[in-house]
């Protein structure tokens, strides 16, 4: 099938060319509707990548693995940027933003999509670096974009930490190439992705090995593994929640992405040690770390960001595991988890705005007062918390069986973590949507759709499963190892 | 000229580390500064030189990158930065010099045994800039996490990445090396001549990070 223009072109050309259309723009109404529209057209660009994929060249590449989260990638994008129009009204009416800043904001959004999707879809180890290191310098500005102090502070450590982890890739990223280069020879082909998974049984193991420490430290700063999460809570409480949307369901996928990529390159030499073990322990301790923390949160979308570490904790896990069936759990559930905390940060959005704050102390009774969102919060936690019969039980269900036929002992960790989480999440969910109601009960001016459109997804994926998306993800799970 | 050329790179990567570990023990903003632009200097020269030996053209963009930016413009612009907010005074430590240093030591011995061990199958010269890069990479870390103002974290980081671009430069023929050195120019570019010192200076009238620690997320 032949397409009048070409997908991959389209999917990093619309963002850059709607990034630079932006910045000129003036008018909140014009620039808001341009952000969803090129945010809608990548999103069928992307689409459209499913059905002609281009032969992989020597930077970019198109297979199965990476459509998966292209497609995700730019849905939430879209959708998000839906939210976000509603979002960001408010907050320029409440004053929080000014026009210059918002410009800038909505400018960031699309240099960020356009960074996210050409990580997702480099063919070379090194492009990858520099777009997730560019992805990570726009949230950057994004999360600060408040000036608060917090804001400030959240920033400043982001850019430290993921510096730091953006560093540490690339060190890893350098060694990988030394692996090649007696193997491959010098030049470019050192550094593209598809080459080095061809030849990599005859690359130097021990090279490998200690590549791969820097890689996981690196790359999992930016995915939020325990110990390296401390940016994450921070960033996702201070910055615009359609960035907090973006940072949990988005951008964590991409960082974890990059380590796929490099498992599988490990999984192909035989004296290499296995991938497996060692993200195995950092997604378990992720996992229960992050479980604990959720009990004693007192800002909303601080716990949400917590319960993100947790989620992404266990898709590690289910990468680290491996094999088909842990695999093809990861895989559905970094699907369910980026819909679903998506949609919750949408609620959590509009919520702390007809609140004015983010302490959970000052919410209650919103299934009273503000019907929609409340239900709305009340289905997407359900949904995080993995009840059945939502998406997110099906993928959990999954790894915890996986995990009991393998190895029991693990199997106990994981779900006493996951079990932890579910107490910690209703015990605060009980207090903000049900009870007296506390704090302002004005209706939100809110787009419900974008919310709705996740949870109905996920309800639906729980239900049931198009057997092309089943045949799908199963290919990628074979490719995964 | 085999000798010779593995013997002047040799030299330049060790002076690269002998220069991080300076770092360590300033105790005063400029003085910080200056033994930086050594730093970029020195890196400047380590460059060059595998640009030389490597015959890599492109290698003398970066070497001219390490020299114009790090070594020139960046420790300038901090320090008019440093004389308008007046913080040239001494630099609060967290853990003392004595402590400090060994600590170095340790990190630079750390990633001589990694290093040399794993690589050996590869080409000499690499190996030694590999090892050398590690150890630059951690001394810069050690910088960041021994000081609490937010300039010298920033000299830190940019020391770590001299390191990275010395273990670049070092791998034989490696593609992207510009890009990547232009990459993080613009990264740094960004923290240092631009938002985030003139904004935590419009809001707390402070770099150093403890004031920022006092607002962090809880409480409220």
């Amino acid at each position: 099938m032949t397409l009048p223009f070409e997908p991959v072109t389209a999917v990093l050309a619309i963002p850059a060319i709607a990034a630079a259309l932006l910045v000129v723009l003036p008018g909140y109404r014009l620039t808001s509707r341009l952000n969803v529209l090129a945010t809608l057209l990548t999103f069928l660009a992307a689409l459209s990548l499913i059905f002609g994929r281009p032969v992989p060249g020597p930077y970019l590449l198109v297979d199965d693995l990476n459509n998966v989260f292209i497609v995700l990638t730019t849905f939430v994008g879209f959708t998000t940027s839906v939210f976000s129009a509603s979002y960001i009204a408010h907050e320029l009416e409440t004053g929080r933003l000014t026009p210059t800043f918002l410009r800038f904001y909505h400018a960031m959004y699309q240099v960020l999509m356009f960074a996210m999707n050409l990580a997702l879809m480099a063919n070379n180890i090194g492009v990858m670096w520099v777009a997730i290191e560019l992805a990570t310098l726009t949230t950057v500005l994004m999360v600060g974009i408040y000036r608060t102090h917090e804001a400030l502070e959240a920033a400043w450590k982001y850019f430290i930490l993921g510096s730091v982890g953006i560093a540490l890739a690339l060190f890893g990223t350098i060694l990988v190439y030394m692996a090649a280069l007696p193997v491959t020879g010098a030049g470019l082909d050192a550094m593209v992705w598809t080459v080095l998974v061809a030849r990599a049984a005859d690359f130097d193991p021990a090279l490998l090995n200690v590549a791969f420490v820097f890689l996981l430290l690196g790359y999992g700063t930016k995915v939020g593994l325990a110990p390296l999460h401390a940016w994450l809570p921070d960033a996702h409480a201070e910055g615009p929640t359609p960035i907090s949307a973006v940072l949990s369901g988005l951008l964590l996928n991409v960082a974890l992405y990059a380590l796929l990529r490099f498992k599988i390159l490990l999984a192909v030499n035989p004296n290499a040690v296995a991938p497996g073990p060692l993200m195995v322990t950092m997604g378990l301790l992720s996992l229960v770390f992050a479980s604990f923390m959720l009990y004693r949160r007192r800002d909303i979308k601080r716990m949400f960001a917590y319960s993100s570490i947790e989620h992404m904790g266990i898709i590690t896990f289910a990468f680290g595991m491996g094999g088909p069936l842990a695999n093809f759990a990861g895989l559905l559930h970094m699907t369910m988890h980026s819909l679903t905390k998506s949609a919750i940060f949408f609620a959590v959005g509009h919520i702390a705005q007809v609140k004015g704050t983010q302490r959970i102390a000052d919410m209650g009774g919103l299934t009273e007062t503000n019907p929609v969102l409340g239900w709305g919060l009340v289905l997407g936690v359900v949904a995080i918390a993995g009840l059945p019969p939502l998406g997110i039980f099906m993928s959990e269900f999954l790894i915890v069986t996986s995990t009991f036929a393998r190895e029991p002992a693990l199997a106990v960790i994981l779900v006493f973590g996951i079990l932890v989480g579910f107490g910690a999440l209703f015990l605060r969910l009980n207090g903000i949507a049900f009870g007296e109601p506390r704090g302002p009960t004005a209706a939100a001016q809110a787009s419900y759709v974008p919310m709705f459109v996740h949870l109905a997804l996920v309800f639906g994926a729980g239900i049931y499963l198009p057997p092309p998306l089943v045949a799908w993800f199963q290919n990628v799970a074979k490719l995964l190892g | 000229m085999g000798e010779l050329s593995y013997d002047v790179a040799h030299l330049l990567a060790g002076s690269l580390v002998l220069v991080s570990f300076m770092q360590l023990y300033q105790d005063r903003l400029y003085a910080l500064l200056n033994i930086f632009a050594l730093h970029a200097l020195v890196l400047t020269l380590s460059v060059a030189w595998q640009a030389y030996v490597q015959e890599a053209p492109h290698l003398y963009v970066t070497a001219g990158i390490a020299l114009v930016f790090k070594a020139i413009v960046i420790p300038v612009a901090l320090h008019r930065i440093i004389v308008k907010l007046g913080i040239h005074r001494e630099i609060e430590t967290v853990v003392g010099v004595g402590p400090t240093m060994l600590l170095g030591m340790g990190l630079v011995a750390l990633s001589m045994v990694v290093m040399l061990r794993v690589t050996t199958d590869a080409d000499p010269l690499a190996r030694q800039d590999l090892a050398f890069a590690l150890s630059v990479v951690l001394l810069g870390l050690l910088v960041m996490v021994t000081r609490r103002n937010a300039v010298s974290q920033v000299v830190g980081f940019m020391s770590l990445e001299n390191g990275l671009v010395l273990a670049a430069t070092g791998a034989k023929g490696m593609p992207l090396v510009v890009e990547i050195s232009v990459a993080f120019s613009i990264l740094i570019a960004f923290i240092v001549i631009g938002i985030f010192l003139f904004r935590i200076r419009e809001r707390f009238d402070s770099v150093d990070i403890q004031t920022l620690d006092r607002f962090r997320g809880e409480r409220r």
